[in-house]
């Protein structure tokens, strides 16, 4: 279908661009920027005036719960989130149950998508067995049936041994590891950051040392096997810090941080907010800082939301007990414009981390709007406040941080393969 | 409104249970006004048992409406109640209840062989069957006002009249 | 951008600014402690009549909710509950519901259908008080009587009362709280009650791994030396060594301990020769403190026992009636 979308402020990271204009899409393409092309006739106009038509949203960690976890959420629930809040690909991790760890559930999750013709895909296949850390996984069979990087999910490695072999195997064939920096025994039992918080609400405690202890290992075998690793949720300033340095010596690692880690720290968990246990924990205020100063030098690449639907029973509980975890995919969008007003960026910096820079990571042709590629687009009305709660939210999930927060910037329409799949 | 002086109406109170007491006579105030009462009561006619004094917080029927009274100041008794005749000392005898929460209080400290009841002020509106022995006057108040006992720089006693705000004597 | 939205109401006081529950000493204004402390008072009178009972709640049920077995803290919660002539159901909830995989709300909502008026919850988890707080009826009241590691805010209460009947004011003393911070849920509450009640020094006194991080934003000054951090102390709270600390690599022996924290009367010599100990009990005699120390005279800690349940009693009157 032939579609034009007017006089929206287009803006593609990737390409540098940020103009008010028209889109032209025929046959699922972006067929022009602008000009209108030879022949073409809408079918359908969409009036942009006053919204943002921009790259659909990739973001780099959405749990759909399936298979094995539909009472958290269903695939179909959570494809709606997705288009909803105008992510039209997504990388999965492999901590559903069970774990993607064999070809066969990577092609079943990626057909039971497909069937959907909705948000794009893309599993991240279990490292190891069960995600145990004791046998890799059959990486590269995992790799055709459609996996595109390999990690633990929440679940590090506790044996460093393993760790090496997984990226001397990962490396032979060049494919990449996503791996959240957390040290098993520093972290055992801890809940919360290791902080003013934890002290005072009694909680047992996770230190910093967690994470850059971690870091330190995952950078030193990257080096010496020159595996390419993605360094997932990154949460301290010293983490940050030890990663910048990394990347200056030129290893090939990349980074991301989660939208909820960009605007909370340890202080937003109050009363014991079971909607703030997530994982890595909420830091200090300065860690924040520094998470923000990261994402604004490069040092770490996206934002994703890290989505993680829990039904309310599992929130219901004191908060250690609590599941881990926030819905997040409709929320990528408002928390990355709302830390784009209070840093003052540019929406283009800061919209290609969420699309461009992400697209990047997973190595997939999406997060950009350049004439001849898959018309995945998002448009959104900068200027729409809207209140986050549980009957504004497609999700299952109605777990969140930002419960009663009003937001600003709300997705209209979302369009995959130059079909419109959301509008609100 | 007039109100009689209370040290005039003290002096007849203490004339008129002089008359009624023996060598095993007590006299318990119910704080606040009853207290100061029971002083100079158990001063002035030289009691040979000590002075006892009631916080009936604990044993009010308001609870449940209101609460607990702020600032409970403790109950005590140092004479042996079991056996013992006491006269119950309040400033303005009203609906009651304050009398039956005393009375119930003291019983906690044991069985008196009799207890009587000296009120300064009988304003009427009983709730509750109880009548005192003793009493410096009757008197009409409107249900409206309370009428309350306070001690002057001075020492001695008066009576005010405020307008009520919540609760019962 | 970092809120204090879930700080600015406090869950414990209703909208009179009234006492509704009691999960923790922090954030309650130094008035609310005050007037329990002074509620406490004649209530001390109360437990020591031939009839130990006065019949403010009548007709209320108070239910012990323990998920956390713990028969000392069960029993004072039950006497006074049963001196204010209350009706006490003891729930021992860590062998009952719990284990038919019934969750925490699920047993209070079954409780609250039953007409409770108040909880007292004991918890292994921190906060366990503030969530069924926060899903109960308005009408029901919710004590803590000790959450994990956060806060024990009658023991607290008891222990001040305690100090006030010793040192009458607060406004002119040295406090050290000494032993197993990290893990004291009594420590919490015991500072934030200090502090609050206007305290000028509270000292801390541990080794590091007994320690929580950033423990002196709570307002206490931190000694890892007993010489150093009990010298002209008016105050020493002892905190009980859980046995289990010893199993990991937080301590290396109990004789070690006993040496470098264990109260000895040559280290008790080094506080104000007034100085009076604490301590929450149930004690370990030559780990955390010697028994000539527990049992001397500056010990207070059996009228601690004592004044906790008129301290328990002050508190259910107060919330009952709010």
């Amino acid at each position: 279908m032939n579609i034009a979308i007017r006089n929206g402020r287009v803006i593609d990271p990737k390409n540098s661009f940020d103009r008010v204009t028209d889109i032209y899409i025929r046959s699922g393409k972006i067929a022009s920027l602008g000009a209108v092309p030879l022949g073409f006739e809408a079918r359908r106009e969409i009036n942009a005036q006053g919204l943002i038509v921009c790259p659909g949203l990739v973001d780099l960690s959405a749990r759909l719960r399936e298979p094995g976890l539909e009472y958290k959420a269903t695939l179909e629930s959570e494809m709606g989130a997705a288009v909803a809040g105008g992510v039209t690909s997504l990388a999965c991790p492999p901590d559903t149950d069970p774990v993607l760890d064999e070809p066969g559930l990577v092609e079943m999750l990626k057909y039971r998508a497909r069937g959907r013709n909705q948000t794009r895909v893309y599993p991240i296949g279990a490292l190891t067995r069960g995600l145990r850390g004791e046998w890799l996984t059959e990486m590269a069979e995992l790799h055709s049936a459609g996996c595109v990087a390999f990690g633990q999910s929440d679940r590090p490695l506790p044996n460093n041994r393993v760790l090496m072999q997984a990226m001397q195997y990962a490396s032979t064939f060049g494919f990449c590891l996503w791996l959240r920096p957390q040290d098993v025994n520093l972290a055992d039992g801890g809940v919360a950051h290791d902080g003013e918080v934890a002290t005072r609400l009694g909680l047992a405690a996770i230190p910093v040392c967690a994470e850059t202890v971690a870091l330190s290992h995952i950078i030193l075998m990257a080096k010496e096997t020159g595996a390419r690793v993605h360094l997932c949720r990154i949460s301290s300033a010293e983490g940050v810090a030890m990663t910048r340095a990394a990347r200056k010596q030129g290893l090939p690692i990349t980074c991301d941080v989660a939208a909820n880690h960009v605007h909370l720290s340890e202080m937003d968990i109050g009363f014991f907010d079971s909607n703030c246990h997530l994982v890595p924990p909420l830091r200090s205020l300065g860690d924040r800082d520094a998470l923000r100063a990261g994402l604004l030098d490069g040092t770490i690449d996206a934002i994703c939301s890290d989505h993680a639907p829990v039904d309310e029973d599992a929130k219901l509980l004191p908060f250690a007990e609590a599941e881990a975890g926030a819905t997040g995919l409709e929320l990528l969008l408002p928390l990355t414009l709302k830390w784009a007003a209070e840093t003052k960026l540019p929406l283009v910096a800061a919209l290609s981390r969420i699309t461009g820079e992400p697209a990047r990571i997973l190595g997939v042709e999406a997060g950009h709007l350049t004439p001849g590629g898959d018309a995945d687009l998002c448009i959104f009305d900068p200027d729409h406040y809207w209140m986050i709660e549980a009957s504004t939210l497609r999700s299952q999930g109605k777990n969140t941080p930002f419960l009663g927060w009003e937001l600003q910037g709300k997705v209209k329409y979302t369009l995959i393969n130059g079909n419109v799949v959301y509008a609100d | 409104m007039q109100l009689p002086e209370a040290e005039d109406l003290l002096a007849v109170l203490t004339a008129r249970i002089r008359q009624g007491i023996s060598s095993d006579t007590a006299v318990v105030g119910i704080h606040t006004g009853g207290v100061w009462l029971a002083e100079r009561l158990h001063k002035d006619l030289q009691l040979a048992l000590p002075l006892g004094v009631l916080d009936v917080s604990f044993y009010r029927d308001d609870f449940g409406q209101i609460g607990l009274h702020p600032q409970i100041r403790p109950s005590d008794i140092p004479f042996k109640v079991e056996g013992s005749h006491i006269i119950l000392v309040d400033d303005v005898l009203y609906t009651g209840r304050t009398i039956r929460a005393a009375i119930n209080e003291l019983f906690d400290y044991g069985r008196p062989a009799s207890i009587r009841l000296a009120a300064l002020i009988d304003r009427g509106g009983r709730e509750l069957p109880i009548a005192a022995q003793y009493i410096g006057t009757t008197l009409e108040v409107p249900p409206a006002k309370m009428l309350a006992l306070e001690k002057k720089a001075d020492g001695k006693l008066g009576l005010s009249l405020y307008d009520k705000h919540q609760g019962n004597e | 951008m970092t809120s204090t939205r879930a700080m600015s109401n406090n869950p414990q006081l209703n909208k009179n600014g009234q006492l509704q529950h009691l999960l923790t000493t922090e954030g309650l204004p130094a008035s609310i402690l005050l007037n329990i402390l002074d509620t406490a008072e004649p209530f001390v009178g109360v437990t020591e009549r031939d009839v130990k009972k006065v019949p403010l709640l009548r007709g209320k049920s108070i239910f012990n909710l323990f998920f956390e077995p713990s028969t000392r803290t069960r029993t004072t919660f039950e006497i006074a509950a049963k001196r204010l002539s209350a009706d006490v159901i003891n729930l021992n909830i860590a062998v009952s519901s719990q284990s038919k995989g019934e969750t925490l709300l699920d047993t209070v909502n079954n409780l609250s259908a039953m007409h409770a008026d108040m909880f007292v919850v004991r918890h292994a988890q921190s906060g366990a008080a503030h969530l069924i707080a926060q899903h109960v009826r308005s009408e029901i009241h919710v004590i803590n009587a000790g959450d994990g590691r956060h806060a024990h805010p009658t023991q607290a209460l008891l222990d001040m009362f305690t100090i006030r009947r010793c040192k009458r004011d607060f406004h002119n003393l040295r406090v050290a709280i000494v032993g197993d911070i990290l893990h004291s849920r009594v420590a919490r509450s015991q500072i934030h009650a200090l502090t609050t009640l206007g305290v000028p020094e509270v000292r801390v006194i541990a080794p590091k791994t007994l320690l929580p991080a950033k423990v002196e934003r709570l307002g206490v000054h931190v000694y890892h030396d007993m010489a150093k951090g009990l010298k002209d102390v008016d105050v020493l709270m002892m905190l009980r060594l859980q046995n289990e600390r010893m199993l990991s690599a937080r301590l290396p022996s109990t004789e070690e301990y006993f040496k470098y924290y264990g109260l000895t009367p040559e280290k008790l010599a080094l506080a104000k020769p007034d100085a009076i100990v604490l301590h929450p009990g149930p004690m370990n005699r030559g780990v955390e403190i010697d028994s000539v120390v527990a049992d001397g005279k500056q010990s207070v800690i059996l009228p601690q026992v004592t004044f906790g349940i008129a301290v328990r009693m002050a508190v259910m009157s107060i919330l009952a009636g709010s």
